[in-house]
Formats: structure tokens, sequence, C-alpha cells
């Protein structure tokens, strides 16, 4: 049974169709990479996932709930998916710990040892262990994404999303977090990544989305399609892109 | 001219007392002037009302009712005690807003942006001489100077301090937002634990200008005849005849009084930095 399902999604910003019609089931333990032109709807179709946009037609469900519930069940929801930003997001008021601390304090009410104990397992994991009374101001670029893996993952997601994760760092400092995307991915997480890495989809992506026009373009395996492109479209993409 | 310290220490427990006062009025003034701030400000960031036609159409409507009322009702509303009619409105605004709960939001928030309108385009004088000698011919509300005063100063930095609480809370970058949303937090925990505590720390400035303002306001209660410092100032010198000292001594208590303020919000901001 998928774990996230898209029933004929339609969505508009105001006369502009973004997503047109689409529909798409992600399986459990998949590494779904999206990958398409600026303005092909990539990112609003994973923003939809954990509804921060409003969808106009049909339905998403996820884990069993749609996007179309009740706040509170859109709440629920979203605890299902954790969700990497392009630009890092982190509180700046709190250190990197309590970043990571929040979200099971504050949406599962688990008690502050084992929140602060599962923090640093989480920190050390990402490779910051010593860097967890920073603040995220005091971090670079590539720390601060690390930091909101961490944070994400603490709520003990179904599904993780990344929305453009690397797009905002300079290219030596993407390695890093694209290794521990690769770790996560290797626990079996379920992923849905929005990347212009065709390195990364070929190497971890389990499964390769092309987008165009708000539609899906292309659907299959990362190393066929990015081997061997079947259509002009991709083609030209993956020229522009590498 | 001799300067005569005699007659600053002759008026200084009036003085005293004037101080007090202008402390009580500023502080209850702005506690309830954040309150209100807090709460206007927050609904107006975040609940949208179009301007638009018919939005518009539906606040002039709402103005002319109410123009239109008080004129064919005004006499008979000056027998009705203030504290009924007061109730009354209240309890038909309630009633209204429980039977249709989706209008709360808009409600609230076009209600604000006519009172920021209303406060903002008026003196802080005009505003409590209506209040004082007003309202009791209006509605028969009648209300002693100093509730009046603290009214007025709560009235007047509310809209203010709301439109500084909106700017602190579009000044924080939206992706906080998204981010507590993305886990799945409601949106009260959010102000509170996230997007708030930004905000506070980027309004302290603001806020600190509006409490100087707020307390330097306090002395224009002088026109309806509130024993705060400038009133008691005044007083003394129709007795005495010593300008400089009385009004040379007031001006230094004010000082102080205001210079304590930006202190206390130097110390704050600095303890509350964000590394």
């Amino acid at each position: 049974m998928s774990i996230v399902e898209f029933r004929n999604v339609t969505k508009r910003f105001g006369a502009n169709t973004v997503l047109d019609g689409i529909s798409l089931g992600i399986d459990a333990g998949e590494v779904v990479v999206i990958v398409g032109p600026s303005g092909s709807g990539k990112s609003t179709l994973l923003r939809c996932i954990n509804a921060l946009e409003t969808i106009e037609g049909g339905d998403i469900i996820v884990d069993g709930l749609s996007v179309r519930g009740k706040p509170a069940q859109v709440r629920l929801l979203r605890r299902e998916a954790g969700m990497v930003f392009q630009q890092f997001n982190l509180f700046p008021q709190l250190t990197a710990l309590e970043n990571v601390m929040f979200g099971p304090l504050h949406t599962r009410a688990v008690p502050r040892d084992e929140a602060h104990e599962q923090a640093r397992a989480l920190l050390a994991r990402v490779g910051l262990a010593e860097r967890e009374n920073h603040y995220p101001g005091q971090l670079s670029g590539g720390q601060q994404q690390r930091v909101a893996i961490a944070r994400a993952l603490a709520i003990k997601p179904k599904l993780m999303l990344f929305d453009e994760p690397t797009s905002a760092l300079d290219p030596e400092l993407r390695h890093e977090v694209l290794k521990v995307m690769q770790d996560v991915a290797e626990t079996g997480m379920t992923m849905v990544v929005v990347t212009h890495e065709m390195e990364f989809a070929r190497k971890v992506g389990s499964r390769l989305l092309f987008m165009d026009g708000g539609r899906i373009a292309e659907d299959g395996n990362p190393e066929e399609l990015l081997t061997r492109p079947s259509s002009q479209r991709l083609r030209d993409f993956l020229q522009h892109v590498s | 001219m001799v300067f005569d310290w005699a007659s600053i220490w002759a008026a200084w427990p009036d003085l005293m007392a004037g101080s007090w006062m202008t402390l009580k009025i500023t502080a209850l003034g702005l506690l309830g002037g954040s309150v209100i701030g807090g709460l206007f400000g927050i609904v107006v960031t975040y609940v949208h009302v179009p301007v638009n036609r018919r939005n518009a159409a539906w606040v002039v409507a709402f103005v002319a009712v109410l123009g239109l009322a008080l004129h064919f009702a005004g006499g008979a509303l000056a027998a009705v005690p203030g504290g009924v009619l007061a109730a009354v409105l209240l309890a038909a605004a309630a009633l209204l807003l429980w039977r249709f709960p989706q209008w709360i939001g808009r409600s609230v928030s076009i209600f604000a942006q006519i009172f920021i309108l209303l406060i903002r385009g008026t003196p802080i004088v005009v505003q409590v001489m209506f209040i004082y000698f007003a309202l009791p011919l209006l509605v028969n509300l009648r209300i002693d100077g100093f509730t009046a005063a603290i009214f007025t100063l709560m009235i007047n930095s509310g809209a203010y301090i709301a439109e500084i609480v909106r700017a602190g809370l579009q000044s924080v970058p939206k992706g906080l937002h998204e981010a507590g949303l993305a886990m799945g937090l409601p949106f009260h925990k959010i102000m509170a634990f996230i997007v708030g505590p930004v905000a506070l720390r980027r309004m302290i400035p603001t806020m600190g200008n509006q409490c100087i303002i707020s307390l330097k306001d306090s002395s224009l209660f002088i026109v309806i005849g509130v024993a705060e410092l400038t009133r008691q100032g005044q007083e003394i010198i129709a007795t005495n005849f010593r300008a400089v000292e009385i009004w040379g001594t007031v001006a230094v208590i004010y000082l102080m009084m205001t210079g304590c303020i930006a202190l206390v919000l130097k110390v704050v901001e600095h303890k509350t930095r964000i590394a």
C-alpha cells in the first residue's frame, strides 16, 4: 500500500495551473527524486504532501489521512512527514540541541530527559555532536542544514520531504548534506527529494520523476532515465543542468 | 533672578505625588495598551481582509447605521445608564459571533483596522476630552479623571502597539512559521514558541519609543484636571510664581523617568540578544 497517494490533484495560483491532474503513489521505503525546470511544479507537489499548499481538486492521502481533513487531522498528518527546507529555517533563538528537541517536546509530549538524549544522538548521527550548544547564526550553511535534518528526524516521521536542500549552499558544503541524506536513505526511510543533484538521484534515488508544465512527464528508474533519456524534453533538461 | 531652592523643597511632596500619579497612569495605560495592541496586531497580521469594494461597502454601511442610530436615538440613549448600554451592545455582538463563528476573525480584523485608523488619526487631547466630557452627554457614561486618563492611554497606545506588533511579526521570515506548521504545531504554539520570541526581540526598540511617548503624553491629561506631574507643576506655580525652579524640576523628573525606561530596555535588549 502506498504511504503517499495523489489522486488526480490540481493546484492553481490564480489563473496559473501549477499541478495539472497529478496521480501518483509512493511506497514505503522508496527514495523518490523529483527534477524538472523551474516553474514545473516540483516544489509545489512536495509542499502539497504536508498541506503547506492547499489543493483545488483531487485528494492526497498520507498514511491514511487526507490533506483536506480538519485542521487537527492535518496536524497529525504533518507529524508523519518531516520537512527540510531550502533555507534551513532553524529557530534562531534556540541552540542546535534545542532546535532538535523542539518537535518532540511540543508535538509528541516526550519527557525532557528523553528528548535531550534523543537530540544528542541525532546530532551525533549528522556529525555535529560538538556543535550542540551553538546557535544557528554560529553555524555554516551545511551545518545548519544537517541540524535541520536532525530536527525533522526527531519527530520520528514515517517519511521525509526535502525541498531543494542543497540549493542555498556553496558547492563544497553540499556533499556533507548529501552524505547525511544518503545515510538517512540507507535506514530505509521513505524520502521525497526535490533537487538538481543528478549524482544524488543516480546513486541514492530508487525512482525519478521528471516534471514539466505541472505534469509528471517521466517516471522510472533514475539510472535508466538519466543514462538513456527517452524523451526530447528530458534530454534538453539534462543538457541544461549538467 | 535668584534661583530659589527652597521653593523646590516646599513643592517636593506635591511633585512626588504628581510623579506617582503619572507613573500609575502610564504603567496601567501601557499594560492595557499592550493587551489591546498584542491581540489586534496578531489578528490584523494573520487575518487577511482584502481591501475591495464589497468590504468597503460593509464598513460604510456599518458606520452609516451607527451614525443614524446615534442621530435618532441619541437623546433616548442618554437616559440609559452607560454600563447597561455597553452590556447590551457587547451581548448582541457576542450572540452574533456565537451564531456565526466564521465571522469572528474577519470582524475582529475589520474592527481593529477601523480602531487603529480612528485612534492614530485623532490627537490624544481630543480623545481624552471626548471620553471625559462628551461621553457623559452622549450615552450617560460618567467616569472620573483618573480612569479616563488610563482608558485614553490604553486605547491610544494600543493602536500604536498593534502596528508595532504587526511590523514585528511581518519582519520574521515566513520560513520559521512554515517550519512550525510542518512539525504539526497549532497556530498558538507557533506564536508562543517560534515567531513570538523572535518578533518580541525585534520590537524592543520601538516599544521603548512607545513607552517614552506614552509617559510624556500623559502630561496632556492636564486638560481634564488629573493631578499628574505637569498638572501639579502648574498648580504650584499658580501660587508661588517660581516658573524656572518648578518647570525645571518637572522637566528633570520626566527626564529621569524616561531615562529609566531607556536604560531598562537597553538591558533587556542586551540580555535577550541571540548569539
